[in-house]
């Protein structure tokens, strides 16, 4: 390992700029001439929309235009679409609902987009939007999940009876049913993923721009994907072709799923740019991401586990209903299906599976893919049930795991994934040792001498990563290949630049795909250089999410390095008269070998360039690869980890004594930026089990829009994490790496509420367990142990 | 439009502003310093922090015009020309930022901390400063050993 290649902690190429404020996010992009767009909400979580007036609203200092669903409608500008076609049970293809930029005729969630006001500043399209009057005809909403497809309930899309987007399962039922009729155990759960509001803090924004001398659009956006935001923005709401159409995500202030999606606002400021020749600039303020961003989980699901007499798991039975919101946003259909249900085996033998979900719609914001989408989701209910049941069995819910962890790979799961590789037991030593559980019974005991209530919970995770095979994720229904590219451009002086299609909004990429490049070609990591994010320089990219830009992303470009390698081989040979199969490559030289005859990387570069020492015709000059990485296989990144509580159960305060985290990603390219991965993942776990909450009330109303009213966690609330790894190298990338970005928001939620209830000794609590939650659920406990004595 | 002059990073500055506007506003539209972000609504969320007479302000808290005359250091006049200043060294060596956005306030933040509470701070000191300033990316975990190593080096530096 050299000391800045793949495996150094690395210190970050980005991090100047951030440090010193010269990022360039979407926000601080101003163009010549522009006018700002604000969009007026509803403020009803249903409702059909009568009719609109805007006559004194035009009339008001500043205003350019003000657009509504008709005029979207008037220049034929497509729906926004949801890319991912699930089939119910009985073969029909989900009920997609019409999601038009601006509303038509009726409004289905509080914060629905009903007109734009554009203006030539923010305070005055503001203004202006007061003055816009719209007659609503108000009808009762359905926010609750498990509400949503009782009988007459109220219809959100007249496409879907009972609000049913569709009625999905996975496995073999006959055999799962037969396998729970002879259990000797059944272990079972009821309970609520809660809803929650990504909030990455940078809100989203807009800058679109329409150029008349090429009759072409532009697009600046906060974008986790821009090449699919352009090929969306193209080929189904049919804006500009792609050829004339530019998508550039600057730096993005993070995402966590939340700026994968295509959403209205950016839809609607690059159509108006072109309706008013000028650049149209949307920035969303916090409470607009509150109601309009796409929110995450949202689950209510019944478990059940079966276990034989030895306590081996035999089957699990699960049935969810998933809330999707108002509309179908873009990857929502396969969040509560392909990313959740295939997870449910865990890291656990289990041979038998059958799992039912129905998606239903809402008269809340649209749900779809967030921090580990899915799969979070899973891990919570697998890894309650495994508790529950280690609990209701008497066994020690460390060994209980062990004995049913899967031992040998490839493995197949009776849920489609065929896990390649992996150590679980590995992970868990590692992690019980740096959790010392050894002496938990002695740090209860401390904690009962004064008061406290002290608890230890388990989460033994397992995700699907690197997302994903293109053929394998078309049979499932994905409207798209799920690649990724890389073009290598040497100059001639021996700089390279790196163009991918992953894109970095927090991850590293401009240090840690330096990495690679850099110990593979044996030039200074400083002459290298990350292009992304701008559909302009990169061709073509899939984008980042799901950890796929380590494990997809940088394969591409170890595929393209490959092909330089191979081509610097033969300018090499060239200019040592030497064949190529002669030359060695290394440390940065090749050298003919056996002699010392040799010829740096950057002097190989320039004679590509120059092309004299090799003709032409034979050998193309110049030194640019490209290639494209389709993986075989998802990677399974799992791990263990461990989170010690203490309750107060006069305040119910829960305190984060000890969190131990063991994850096996595979090989790690920047130890650093991994640990930085799990900590943020960690904190936004926790987040969800002890505080966050995205709550709507009946009449639809998101009576938590704002940071004083939902709980983002704070420094003071979350403690030092203790990270270790293990490592099984995944064997179907050529790094060998699995992905590192969601494990600490799948793993922790498990974790926190297996550590809860251990402290309470009952399972009667649920997500979010706030101060409110525990202190009654300790009185519970107290209750219990009165009763005991 | 009502004018206002300030001094921004040691250089006097003046602009026609809204009596609404507010010092955020002013900064990133008016002078073009988009160092300095805004990630909220309700003053929660510190992006926005900057000194204003060497106190820690939420610039998005404070209308422009009520700091006729005041001395405002922002992220951009903390580094002494391309030499970092020891607190966002110390966010560079810790890896406490990853996308970046909450940086600015976090630095400046805890540079004014510093400032107050001394060159030793403990981990909980920091913590409980840290109440106004979310950070949706690291869990804090580095932005508190960051900012622990970084009033270190201030304190070395002095
Ligand atoms: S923008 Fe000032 S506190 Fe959030
Ligand atoms: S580094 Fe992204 S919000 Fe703090």
């Amino acid at each position: 390992m050299s000391a800045q290649g793949v495996g150094a902690s690395v210190l970050r190429k980005e991090d100047f700029r951030f440090v010193t404020g010269r990022g360039r996010y979407t926000d601080d992009i101003n163009r010549p001439g522009q006018a700002h767009a604000f969009f007026l909400r509803s403020p009803h979580a249903h409702a059909t929309i009568n009719r609109i007036d805007h006559a004194a609203a035009s009339k008001m200092p500043g205003v350019v235009a003000i657009f509504t669903g008709d005029d979207i409608a008037a220049d034929k500008v497509g729906g926004l679409i949801c890319g991912w076609m699930i089939h119910s049970k009985d073969g029909s293809p989900m009920k997609a609902g019409a999601h038009p930029a601006l509303a038509q005729g009726k409004v289905r969630y509080v914060g629905d987009h009903v007109a734009v006001v554009i203006a030539d500043t923010y305070a005055q399209a503001r203004e202006a939007a007061e003055k816009i009057v719209v007659d609503y005809g108000v009808l009762p909403a359905v926010t609750d999940t498990a509400d949503a497809a009782r009988t007459g309930a109220p219809q959100v899309h007249d496409i879907a009876p009972n609000n049913t987007v569709y009625n999905w399962h996975i496995g073999d039922k006959g055999a799962t049913d037969a396998a729970f009729a002879s259990a000797r155990h059944v272990a079972k759960i009821d309970l609520v993923n809660n809803r929650l509001v990504p909030n990455a803090m940078e809100p989203r924004a807009a800058v679109g721009e329409y150029d008349d001398a090429s009759d072409g659009l532009v697009l600046y956006t906060t974008s986790q994907n821009p090449h699919v935001a352009r090929l969306v923005l193209s080929a189904f709401i049919g804006l500009a072709p792609e050829h004339r159409f530019r998508v550039i995500a600057p730096d993005v202030g993070g995402g966590f799923g939340s700026k994968i999606f295509i959403y209205a606002e950016e839809t609607v400021c690059v159509w108006a740019a072109r309706k008013v020749r000028r650049p149209v600039k949307w920035t969303a303020d916090r409470t607009e991401a509150f109601l309009s961003d796409a929110h995450g989980r949202d689950h209510v699901t019944h478990g059940e586990l079966a276990l034989d007499a030895a306590g081996k798991i035999t089957a699990m039975r699960v049935r969810t209903t998933a809330n999707l919101g108002a509309y179908l946003s873009t990857f929502s259909s396969c969040v509560p299906t392909y990313l959740y249900a295939l997870l449910l085996s865990g890291q656990y033998n289990i041979p038998n599976i059958y799992a039912e979900v129905d998606a239903v719609y809402t008269n809340t914001a649209p749900v779809d893919a967030y921090r580990g989408a899915g799969r979070p989701e899973a891990s919570f209910l697998v890894e309650r049930l495994m508790e529950i049941a280690a609990r209701e069995t008497g066994k020690d819910p460390a060994e209980f795991r062990r004995a049913n962890f899967i031992t040998a790979f490839p493995h197949q799961t009776p849920v489609i994934l065929a896990y390649d590789a992996g150590n679980f037991a590995a992970s868990l030593d590692s992690a019980l040792k740096l959790a010392d559980y050894a002496n938990i019974g002695k740090r209860k005991a401390a904690s009962a001498a004064q008061g406290k209530l002290r608890g230890i919970g388990f989460s033994a995770y397992i995700e699907a990563c690197g997302i994903a095979p293109s053929a394998a994720v078309g049979s499932l229904g994905a409207g798209v290949g799920l690649w990724e590219s890389a073009e290598v451009r040497v100059n001639p002086i021996g700089t390279v630049e790196i163009l991918t299609g992953s894109h970095s909004h927090g991850q590293g990429h401009e240090t840690t795909f330096a990495q690679l490049v850099s110990g593979r070609l044996g030039i200074p990591f400083e002459n290298v250089s990350i292009v992304h994010g701008d559909t302009d320089k990169v061709q073509m990219g899939m984008g980042t999410y799901g950890s796929r830009s380590g494990a997809v992303g940088m394969s591409a470009i170890v595929k393209a390095l490959d092909k330089i390698e191979a081509k610097a081989r033969k300018v090499a040979g060239h200019c040592l008269e030497a064949s190529p199969d002669d030359i060695e490559f290394r440390d940065g030289k090749f050298t003919v070998k056996g002699t010392d005859k040799s010829i740096d990387f950057p002097s190989v570069a320039l004679q590509a360039y120059i092309a004299h020492k090799f003709n032409g015709q034979d050998l193309e000059p110049g030194l640019k690869e490209s290639a494209f990485w389709d993986p075989t296989n998802f990677t399974f990144p799992a791990g263990v980890h461990i989170c010690e509580v203490e309750v107060d159960p006069a305040t119910g305060v829960t305190t984060i004594e000890k969190w131990t985290a063991v994850d096996d990603f595979g090989n790690l390219v920047n130890p650093m930026i991994v640990e930085g991965q799990v900590h943020g993942g960690i904190a936004q776990g926790v987040g969800q089990a002890l505080f966050e909450g995205a709550v709507y009330n009946t009449d639809g109303q998101l009576v938590t829009a704002s940071f004083m009213d939902y709980q983002m966690p704070r420094a003071d609330n979350l403690p030092f994490y203790d990270v270790g790894t293990t490592n099984t190298p995944c064997p179907s990338n050529p790094l060998g790496i699995k992905g590192c970005g969601e494990a600490g928001a799948i793993a922790a939620p498990p974790a926190v509420i297996n550590a809860l209830t251990d402290a309470l000794g009952h399972e009667d609590i649920a997500m979010p367990a706030s101060p409110l939650a525990v202190w009654r659920a300790a009185r519970k406990t107290m209750a219990m142990k009165t009763a005991a004595e | 439009m009502p004018k206002v002059s300030m001094t921004v990073n040691g250089k006097p500055v003046s602009g026609d502003v809204d009596s609404r506007t507010l010092l955020v506003q002013f900064l990133r539209e008016t002078l073009r310093l988009t160092g300095t972000h805004v990630g909220c609504d309700t003053s929660q969320c510190g992006c926005c922090v900057v000194h204003v007479d060497g106190d820690a302000v939420k610039s998005c808290t404070a209308l422009a015009l009520s700091l006729e005359g005041a001395d405002v250091r922002t992220i951009e006049g903390l580094a002494n020309g391309d030499k970092l200043h020891p607190m966002q060294e110390a966010f560079r060596e810790n890896h406490g930022l990853q996308c970046g956005f909450c940086t600015p306030g976090m630095i400046m933040t805890a540079v004014e901390l510093v400032s107050r509470k001394g060159h030793t701070l403990d981990e909980k000191t920091i913590r409980e400063e840290l109440e106004g300033n979310l950070c949706r990316c690291t869990g804090y975990h580095n932005i508190v050993k960051a900012i622990a190593a970084g009033a270190t080096a201030m304190g070395a530096k002095a």
